[in-house]
């Protein structure tokens, strides 16, 4: 019973650990390099996660300030992960702009393809 | 889950209407529905091989967090997830698909030791989890700290209404250059990767001319390319 009721109240950190490791996974397991980036950005998301569960609270209304209102949700929180999400995309971006320059020197962006092409490596 | 929704008296009537508060446990629901849709999607981009069905997953993705973000009550972070997010990430993904094409090759290498470090991780996480404050709650540390100074100046119009605008132009301008500077830099790296690109297939080329210019740098992109890829596979 007590297990329950940290699975409900805590349901949300629960989903955002979730979707980190399958970031986490797909970036050490899939070869691709495409899909690399789209499972950084999975982990990245869900850290946006992480940060925004712990400032709402329930019953309360998006920090913007009305009379009507007197419970906001903590808005530092949004503020850091504004922040975030450009720097976010500005990594894909940069990362994208490595995989179209891979792309053209090996003409593959599997891992392994590339590894095999790379007299350097191993 | 004490009921911290009650409002304040309001003046007006009309005001009133508009102040209907969604019941707390609702809210609470639509939450757990929207997290396991997220979850469901996530494992879908796991096990998905087609790159264009990764791209297209990873925008419902973002989608579906904006609206989390939307419940949440952080309504900035949504905007910026729906535009840049779902946005122009799928954009700059899609448009490195038409460059690379859009098979990934079935694996050849196990999956064991990704497995183990993820999940290994995944506990390890949920062992500190558990000790934080439940989800929703109005006594938690973290919103007795700065939080109430901040909607205390929004209220004595000390700052603008919107206090996410307020702490991210008042008290947090530096972070904002930081972010101006780190996309800078990430604006330059990727220029310089792509034009270098052009250099060195016109380099393989024997092109006479060093200094091309960007349109035909532009217009050569897909054909230069595909010259150097033939060009290394044979």
């Amino acid at each position: 019973m007590q297990a329950l009721e940290t699975l409900a109240t805590h349901y949300n950190y629960f989903i955002t650990i979730v979707l980190m490791i399958s970031g986490l996974f797909i970036v050490i397991a899939r070869g691709n390099l495409i899909k690399k980036l789209v499972g950084l950005s999975l982990f990245q998301t869900s850290v946006y996660l992480l940060y925004l569960t712990p400032a709402k609270i329930l019953g309360g209304t998006a920090p913007i300030y009305n009379p009507a209102y007197k419970v906001y949700s903590n808005p530092l929180p949004h503020v850091l992960m504004l922040t975030a999400i450009v720097v976010g995309v500005a990594t894909i971006a940069l990362g994208l702009a490595l995989v179209v320059r891979i792309k053209e020197a090996y003409g593959t962006i599997e891992e392994d393809e590339i590894f095999s092409k790379d007299p350097d490596s191993e | 889950m004490t009921p911290l929704a009650t409002p304040l008296a309001p003046a007006a009537g009309h005001v009133a209407a508009a102040v209907e508060k969604v019941e707390p446990n609702v809210e609470a629901f639509i939450m757990m529905v929207v997290l396991t849709l997220l979850a469901a999607i996530t494992i879908a981009i796991v096990k998905q091989r087609n790159m264009f069905g990764v791209v297209i997953l990873s925008g419902i993705y973002s989608f579906l967090m904006a609206s989390l973000m939307m419940v949440l009550d952080a309504v900035d972070v949504a905007m910026t997830e729906a535009s840049v997010g779902a946005g122009i990430s799928t954009v700059l993904l899609l448009a490195t698909l038409h460059l690379t094409g859009s098979m990934e090759y079935p694996q050849h290498r196990s999956i064991a030791i990704p497995l183990f470090v993820s999940l290994a991780v995944g506990a390890i996480l949920v062992w500190g989890t558990i000790g934080l404050p439940e989800f929703g709650i109005a006594d938690a540390p973290m919103h007795q700290h700065v939080a109430p100074t901040y909607i205390e100046y929004s209220k004595n119009h000390q700052m603008p209404p919107n206090m996410v605008t307020a702490v991210l132009a008042d008290f947090r301008s530096f972070d904002t250059f930081g972010e101006v500077t780190v996309v800078f830099t990430a604006g330059i790296g990727v220029l310089l990767l792509l034009q270098g690109g052009w250099r060195a297939t016109s380099n393989n080329r024997r092109d006479d001319d060093d200094d091309e210019d960007v349109e035909d740098a532009v217009h050569g992109n897909k054909e230069g390319s595909s010259k150097t890829a033939g060009g290394r596979n044979a």
